[in-house]
């Protein structure tokens, strides 16, 4: 389910576990139900939002040929740090 | 070697975390506070635009948004605020494993060890500060200096999102030029009796002999004495920062000795209102309940037990610490000190997980009643309203609990004893 407050919309995240024990998103699903693979994680660090509000690890992924801001949450929810209103 | 000590202060704390969490408030003036819909509660905290427009910590709701009209209440998230807090110490973490609580938004670093030809005590704190702001969205102040009390004055020296360093050459410039009451442990009452010996600035207490302040102050005047010298040596205690509030309790030196359960009953109800007022005002309930005693002799005793359920209400807490003291006690002297303690704690919004035993409806009636105690005492007085009980002895009730000589913070200083003899601080 996806929730949008402001520039956060919540998503739904298909994510698998490395045998190192990596986090690694894999897809999402997106407001209009439409699902994204991500082809590649370009970087990923500890980092706050302030333009949608909240702090977490940050994921750069690689979707379509663009790159999105994908937040894994302190609270464990993961957020698209949307682009436009 | 001299040490490297940093004291890094989130700024504005709740309500820096509220406004990452509310961008879309921007710059409005902010308070975070008790549910604002039932008309109680007070401040917690105040971002910077609501404190430039008279908001302060512990103000009335009703006098915040009589200061600020267009104040935004926010009600407090603890759960959120403790996560974050557990942000920063793991970032600390990355810097020394000597690292101390203060509170839930302030900690003392001891980073002695990081230090080499290239990274300076100054570098640390600057990575530090940089860090805490791209990865948590918060700002912090950090004072860096070779002793705890230093440090944490260069933190509070200025503010928001400034780094102060406190060095052997500046600290008679920047910190014995400032008022007494900026010296860590100078509360309103020391103050006020500072300045009736003419002891203004902490340049003062630095140069006043140690003999005359220990005359007005006992120990703690020599403790003050070596503070505002520089030459506190309390090592940063490393330990358990998960909850970095661990409990919340009063003690308090009684104006005579005790001499039965009544006179020990009176002064337990109102150690226990102050402290079940203070635990709602930070919106937590405790299931650990302690007490402390000290006969006047040099018997001393603390006690505790586990409640099956987390309260901050005044009548349970006063109730179980009364059944330890009675089931402890056996009256050999008269009492001189007693503390009451509350621990275990947990978010408020819990409290109410009622068992099958407790009767909700009067919990709710109880909680009920000390609010609106709060709230007169708050408007009128901690005198305004009285426990019956408190009749049999004014001089003993006269006490207000409350008042700051009393209060035990919430993290104290001298919680595991200090290194420089002062024993009256229970916690
Ligand atoms: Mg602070």
């Amino acid at each position: 389910m996806t929730v949008r407050r402001g520039y956060k919309v919540y998503v739904d995240v298909g994510a698998e576990f490395s045998d190192e024990g990596e986090l690694v998103p894999k897809y999402l699903i997106w407001e209009d139900g439409t699902r994204y693979e991500i082809d590649r994680i370009v970087k990923h660090e500890r980092c706050a939002s302030r333009k949608a509000g909240g702090a977490g690890i940050l994921y750069v992924c690689r979707v379509r040929g663009q790159d999105i801001r994908l937040f894994y949450e302190e609270n464990y929810r993961w957020f698209v740090e949307a682009k436009t209103l | 070697m001299e040490r490297s000590i940093l004291h890094s202060d989130m700024n504005c704390f709740y309500a820096s975390v509220e406004m990452l969490h509310h961008p879309e408030l921007g710059e409005k003036p902010l308070a975070v506070g008790g549910d604002p819909e039932a008309r109680h509660g007070i401040v917690l905290t105040a971002n910077y635009p609501a404190k430039r427009r008279g908001v302060k910590t512990g103000m009335a709701l009703w006098q915040a948004r009589q200061a600020c009209p267009e104040v935004i209440f926010v009600p407090p998230r603890m759960d959120l605020y403790l996560r974050f807090s557990r942000l920063a110490h793991e970032i600390y973490a990355d810097y020394t494993d000597l690292q101390e609580a203060f509170g839930i938004d302030e900690s003392w670093l001891d980073v002695s060890a990081c230090i080499d030809s290239v990274r300076d005590p100054l570098t640390i704190a600057q990575e530090i500060s940089e860090r805490i702001k791209h990865e948590l969205g918060l700002t912090v102040s950090i004072g860096v200096s070779w002793n705890k009390i230093f440090a944490k004055f260069g933190s509070d020296y200025r503010k928001p999102d400034a780094i102060t360093q406190i060095t052997r050459d500046n600290y008679k410039k920047i910190v014995w030029s400032a008022p007494a009451a900026d010296l860590l442990y100078v509360g309103r009452a020391t103050k006020r009796k500072l300045a009736a010996i003419g002891i203004n600035t902490i340049g003062d207490i630095a140069t006043c002999n140690p003999k005359i302040l220990c005359a007005h102050f006992g120990k703690i005047g020599y403790i003050l004495h070596t503070f505002a010298n520089g030459r506190d040596e309390t090592p940063v205690c490393p330990e358990n920062t998960v909850s970095p509030i661990k409990s919340i309790g009063n003690s308090t030196t009684t104006p005579r000795d005790l001499v039965n359960n009544d006179d020990v009953r009176m002064v337990i109800y109102l150690l226990a209102e102050s402290v079940a007022s203070r635990l709602r005002d930070q919106h937590f309930a405790g299931s650990l309940i302690g007490i402390s005693v000290r006969d006047n002799g040099l018997f001393s005793f603390t006690r505790q037990k586990k409640i099956p359920m987390p309260t901050n209400i005044s009548d349970e807490i006063a109730r179980y610490a009364m059944q330890l003291f009675a089931a402890n006690y056996q009256w050999e002297k008269p009492i001189r000190s007693v503390g009451v303690r509350v621990g275990d704690l947990v978010a408020d919004e819990y409290w109410y997980q009622t068992d099958l035993f407790v009767d909700p409806k009067m919990r709710e009636k109880q909680l009920k009643v000390d609010v609106a105690v709060d709230s007169l005492r708050r408007r009128f007085g901690h005198d305004i309203i009285l426990r019956g009980q408190m009749y049999f002895d004014r001089v003993l009730s006269g006490l207000d609990a409350r008042a700051e000589d009393h209060m035990v913070h919430p993290h104290s200083y001298f919680e595991r004893g200090n290194q420089l003899g002062k024993e009256v601080f229970y916690e």
